[in-house]
């Protein structure tokens, strides 16, 4: 089973304590209403769906019940961080050159 | 106060060698949600008026007369009071909410607590819980999954254990408690 780490509960449980939430970082537009169709559909709708490194939301529904975001390996499953929701996006690189030590 | 319909009734579900499950009395509950703000509101106001200092680490419990309460995320509370003080309880909470906005629902009716308690009873949380049970310590709970339905779980001390579970699961999780001692004792004998 994957363990994740909650960084609120500052614990690592096992991926049944979570629920996946989406991609990370999608901002929802200040006024929709000054939205044409198309950018409304494309915040809506269209996801980047990354083959590898990607940024995404989880919750720890069956715990301390926030939300969160990590960086997970669409491929190998492998989390390189997870970190508090509204905290910035971090570095890639050096997640990925951290996680190659 | 909102009243139980299909709470299970106070009694023993199993007691066997390995551990012993029953249904505790009814107690009044108080889910709470607050935080400071920046007018000035501040936790310790609650301590102030509940009579017992909210925990503010995940997982920490704090003890009073007739008060316990846990902490289960960042800004939520669940405190279990007694039934003669929930009322005192609620009304110093409202008194509060001018200056420090939050959410206090009364939620007596919604869950009921099981008592799992015997040598194995670790052992026996184990059979429905992903986490590692090891990892609450003895004066902690937390909220987390056990077979399927979510529950919060008090530890007393090793061997003994309190979980609250909502009403509509109750009887299912006291069933599945119940197969779970009655296997450990038969391994035991």
């Amino acid at each position: 089973m994957i363990q994740i780490h909650c960084p609120y509960c500052g614990e690592t449980l096992p991926e049944l304590e979570f629920a996946y939430a989406g991609e990370a970082h999608i901002d929802r537009p200040e006024s929709p209403s000054a939205q044409t169709d198309e950018e409304w559909a494309e915040f809506l709708f269209m996801r980047q769906n990354v083959k590898g490194p990607h940024f995404e939301r989880w919750r720890h529904v069956h715990g301390c019940g926030r939300f969160f975001n990590a960086v997970r390996n669409t491929i190998t499953d492998r989390f390189y961080t997870t970190y508090k929701a509204g905290e910035p996006r971090p570095d890639l690189a050096t997640l990925l050159e951290e996680d190659n030590k | 106060m909102s009243k139980h319909i299909s709470s299970l009734a106070p009694s023993v579900v199993v007691d066997t060698a390995a551990a012993r499950v029953a249904v505790s009395q009814m107690i009044g509950r108080i889910s709470l949600r607050a935080r400071t703000n920046e007018n000035g509101g501040d936790l310790a106001a609650v301590g102030k008026a509940i009579g017992v200092a909210l925990p503010t680490q995940i997982g920490g419990r704090a003890k009073a007369d007739g008060i316990e309460v846990a902490c289960l995320g960042p800004d939520e509370w669940t405190l279990l009071v007694s039934l003669e003080q929930i009322e005192k309880v609620e009304d110093a909470l409202a008194a509060l909410y001018p200056s420090l906005p939050h959410s206090m629902t009364e939620v007596t009716g919604r869950e009921v607590t099981l008592t799992i308690e015997g040598p194995q009873a670790a052992e026996l949380l184990s059979i429905g819980a992903p986490r590692d049970i090891s990892s609450i310590k003895v004066g902690q709970a937390r909220r987390m999954l056990f077979d399927g339905a979510t529950v919060v779980l008090w530890r007393d001390s090793e061997t003994s254990f309190r979980m609250d579970v909502w009403n509509s699961f109750a009887s299912f999780l006291a069933t599945t408690l119940e197969t779970g001692a009655k296997e450990l004792a038969a391994e035991l004998a």
